[in-house]
């Protein structure tokens, strides 16, 4: 449907504002240029320092390590875009990896309806935090705040504490914890889907710029007739469900539901995967490329420090030190001034 | 300092205590640009002690500069301030308030969850020798100061900054500026009669009397007519950032006044051809919002409406409330014959209304994105195929729209933040003109934009009427409004106070009605109903 009221001279493109041929690398961008060399730096650094370091089964220990954060990471950019934040998603991801044992043990080992189990309930939990920050008004990191608390609580109590179930016996859930699809494990293809699925709604498709338009600017976004409030419940529920995918991955992995084991500390990493990736938390910006990276990042890091033995400890001020000196980064580039509380 | 007697009205004999007449504060050859923009332009001006002048003028014509070069908020870039002759200059607000000058603002300042005694001395709470708040020195100090200036019955001191009325709040920001060293030489109230009731104004002016009594030169800034005759001295009217004279207000009227406040010569800019048609296309009935009081007015195809009326008449949220954005409490709009939906943007849009909002940057553009994206944001539903957005087609629309309104970027991909004001507007417009609605509302559309800008706005909104859209602009420049609009309808306070044809509408006759006090008064407009 193009305009009826074109001129016949507009269809003629020359001599007016054309888009510049973009480069390859100006297309990756400044910030991802940049976390592709620290890459490139850790990757060389451990290498050296461990010869078994860069092997190729070293790598799928990297990749699989990763592949929870990475989920999370990825639903943390969509809402991080929205100006939003979601600091229960490991919480949720506890949540919905107990549940899917339990009820794929009490279901007398129905893989199906432990799987669907754990991501409806991932899905409610993602409705209940949307519905507390745009109905009842509260800042999402508060909301969030009390959902890591409560979210691990409901976790334990449901399965007082421990570690429930065991499914290994199972088909399915061996093919997702240890599979492999073309010498690739199976988590890693979950991982390269769902960050597929969620950048081609991010770049191609109108939600994706309605999204980034409610998080650049809500005021506009309302004015220009985006539903705000139908698009922040959306992503909230988006985040449950990506979670409760990630919790039940990590069932299939150590064998049984795992309340807090695994998925407890997922929240900062997710974070900080999204900030290092270049998402703005003032909404707006990001990217899941930027994202990825940052999670490839963080992961090599963190096995490179493990492989050479150093204090896990110190792996935490690592971790908080990356998030802080990304946003300082961040606000430095957008020109903050240094004045009382920043946005 | 004991309560002095009110004075009568008009300009009578001072106390014999203070010096009156003699210049206590005045400004010298004062120019202030803001870039391009010249917002005053060689104004000398001397406040007397012991009188109240008035300053007068329309929107933009340089009051509130003014009062900002006065009280150190804003550098002149040429000329200066004196004091009792002496050339000063100020750094910063507290260095004009070291030299006793004081401000009223339109708005008081008041920190809700701390009492009236902590409001008024914030930022310089006494303390005991162990740095610890002396909570008994405070509401002593306190209790004196409502003393001294009588409001002992209306002001408890104990009372939290959020209870306040806005009588009280005012009366805080008051006691604010008569505290404190040194003592104040110079008060400028700043519209501060917008907020209070008939009962609250007397009030007031009893006080600026017998501040005036005291020899304090007063500053007050009003569009009400009434108000400034019986109270100032001397009126000072500015146009256009320059002082276009000062009368004394017992040798002047409100004539006189309104034609040194607009007396300017229309610019050819607006020639434009009338278009407007019969057919009706957006009737407003009876609206009423919080800030919107039975407001009826139509809109026909072809049309462009002005809404004249002066800062906070009620017009933005009118626009606002009419784009869905704003709760309409009852009255109802039509488009095209069906009921428009209200408090739903999305659905609004759908029935074919756009609002180019008054606040470009916050309210209407994405600053990071892309023009392209810019402009798409609201026909991307025509864009797309299935859900994904047909690139191709986007980069045609966003160039045809760039080359119909002359945006000047290198390329659509430019993100609006690196852009002018101008052509930021553009981009707004640009956005609403891919939309095709049938009725287009535009809210300060050249506000902070260049002249050359202004014509090329002026020329697109000449297009959209010819297209047959029906347009309502909201303007506070007169000028534009006059010559841009087939019909002018005029607000004051959330009602509308009269409507004029093309014909009928001069400065004197929108101000006239702008300004007017007596709203319950015989009303121009016909479409009351």
């Amino acid at each position: 449907m193009t305009s009826t009221t074109t001129p016949p001279s507009t269809d003629v493109k020359a001599g007016e504002p054309q888009p510049p041929r973009r480069g390859r690398i100006a297309l990756l961008g400044g910030q991802n240029l940049s976390l592709i060399g620290a890459l490139a730096a850790v990757l060389v650094l451990f290498g050296l320092l461990n010869d078994n370091y860069l092997s190729w089964s070293n790598l799928q220990v990297i990749a699989e390590a990763a592949t929870l954060t990475g989920l999370l990471a990825i639903v943390q950019t969509v809402v991080i875009i929205c100006a939003g934040l979601d600091i229960s998603v490991g919480s949720q991801a506890g949540v919905a990896s107990v549940v899917s044992a339990m009820v794929f043990t009490s279901t007398g080992s129905n893989a199906f309806l432990g799987l669907a189990a754990a991501i409806g309930v991932g899905l409610l939990i993602g409705l209940l935090n949307g519905a507390v920050i745009v109905y009842g008004r509260v800042n999402p990191t508060i909301a969030t705040l009390a959902g890591l608390a409560a979210y691990k609580g409901l976790a334990q109590l449901l399965s007082d504490g421990r570690a429930q179930g065991y499914v290994l016996n199972n088909d399915l859930f061996v093919f997702l914890g240890r599979g492999k699809i073309a010498g690739l494990p199976v988590m890693v293809w979950i991982l390269i889907a769902v960050a597929l699925a969620v950048h081609l709604l991010l770049q191609y498709t109108d939600i994706g710029r309605n999204l980034y338009a409610v998080g650049g600017n809500d005021t506009a976004a309302r004015l220009a007739g985006i539903k705000i409030n139908k698009y922040l419940i959306a992503v909230y529920a988006l985040i449950g469900v990506v979670a409760a995918v990630a919790g039940i991955l990590l069932t299939a992995r150590t064998g049984s539901g795992q309340p807090v084991s695994g998925s407890e500390g997922l929240e900062l990493k997710a974070i900080t995967a999204a900030a290092l990736g270049g998402a703005a938390l003032k909404g707006g910006k990001g990217s899941i490329g930027g994202t990825l990276l940052a999670v490839a990042l963080l992961g090599c890091l963190e096995n490179g420090l493990t492989v050479q033995g150093i204090n896990t400890f110190w792996q935490n001020v690592a971790q908080g030190a990356l998030l802080v000196a990304a946003v300082v980064i961040q606000q430095r580039r957008s020109g903050e001034r240094a004045v009382g509380l920043p946005h | 300092m004991k309560p002095v007697p009110p004075s009568r009205t008009g300009a009578g004999p001072s106390s014999p205590s203070s010096p009156a007449g003699a210049e206590a504060v005045a400004v010298e050859g004062l120019t202030k640009r803001f870039g391009a923009v010249q917002a005053l332009h060689g104004v000398g001006l001397a406040f007397p002690a012991g009188q109240v002048t008035a300053l007068m003028g329309e929107n933009g014509a340089g009051k509130s500069t003014l009062l900002k070069i006065l009280t150190g908020d804003h550098q002149p870039t040429e000329g200066g301030v004196r004091i009792g002759g002496e050339p000063v200059s100020f750094a910063s607000p507290a260095d004009a308030r070291a030299a006793g000058i004081r401000i009223i603002p339109q708005e008081p300042e008041i920190i809700p969850h701390i009492s009236v005694a902590e409001n008024v001395y914030a930022g310089a709470l006494p303390r005991t020798r162990g740095r610890l708040l002396d909570r008994a020195g405070l509401r002593r100090r306190v209790e004196a100061d409502l003393e001294r200036l009588g409001f002992a019955d209306v002001l408890d001191p104990g009372l939290l900054g959020s209870r306040l009325t806005p009588a009280q709040r005012q009366l805080v920001e008051i006691m604010r500026a008569l505290t404190g060293a040194p003592d104040a030489r110079l008060i400028a109230f700043d519209e501060p009669t917008s907020s209070l009731s008939d009962g609250e104004v007397e009030a007031l002016f009893t006080l600026i009397r017998r501040l005036r009594d005291q020899g304090i030169a007063v500053v007050y800034v009003s569009h009400r007519m009434q108000e400034i005759f019986r109270l100032a001295d001397r009126i000072a009217v500015l146009r256009d950032g320059e002082l276009v004279g000062v009368q004394q207000s017992s040798s002047t009227t409100e004539g006189d006044l309104v034609r040194m406040m607009v007396g300017r010569d229309l610019s050819a800019m607006f020639v434009r051809q009338r278009v407007a048609t019969d057919r009706l296309v957006l009737d407003v009935k009876n609206l009423t919002t919080d800030d919107v009081r039975g407001v009826s007015l139509q809109v026909h195809a072809g049309e462009v409406v002005g809404l004249a009326g002066l800062i906070g008449a009620g017009r933005s949220e009118l626009a606002l409330a009419l784009a869905g954005d704003l709760p309409v409490r009852g009255g109802s709009v039509t488009l095209d014959g069906a009921p428009l939906p209200s408090g739903n943007p999305s659905a609004v849009i759908r029935a074919g209304l756009g609002l180019a909002p008054e606040e470009r940057k916050a309210q209407a553009l994405f600053l990071q994105q892309s023009i392209r994206e810019n402009i798409s944001l609201v026909v991307l539903g025509r864009l797309r195929r299935f859900r994904f957005v047909r690139r191709a087609a986007e980069r045609d629309l966003a160039r045809e729209y760039m080359q119909r309104l002359r945006v000047r970027a290198p390329s659509f991909d430019h993100e609006v933040r690196k852009l002018s004001g101008g052509n930021q507007q553009k981009v707004v417009l640009a956005r609403w003109l891919a939309r095709k609605p049938k009725v287009l509302i535009l809210d300060e559309p050249t506000r902070g934009i260049d002249v050359g800008a202004k014509a090329e706005i002026y020329r697109i909104i000449a297009g959209l009427a010819a297209d047959g859209v029906a347009v309502l602009v909201i303007s506070s420049e007169l000028p534009e409004l006059l010559g841009l609009a087939d019909r002018v309808v005029v607000m004051q306070s959330g009602r509308i106070t009269g409507e004029l044809s093309h014909h009928e509408a001069t400065e004197e006759s929108v101000l006239a009605l702008a300004m007017a006090d007596d709203i319950a008064g015989p009303s121009a407009s016909g479409a009351s109903s």
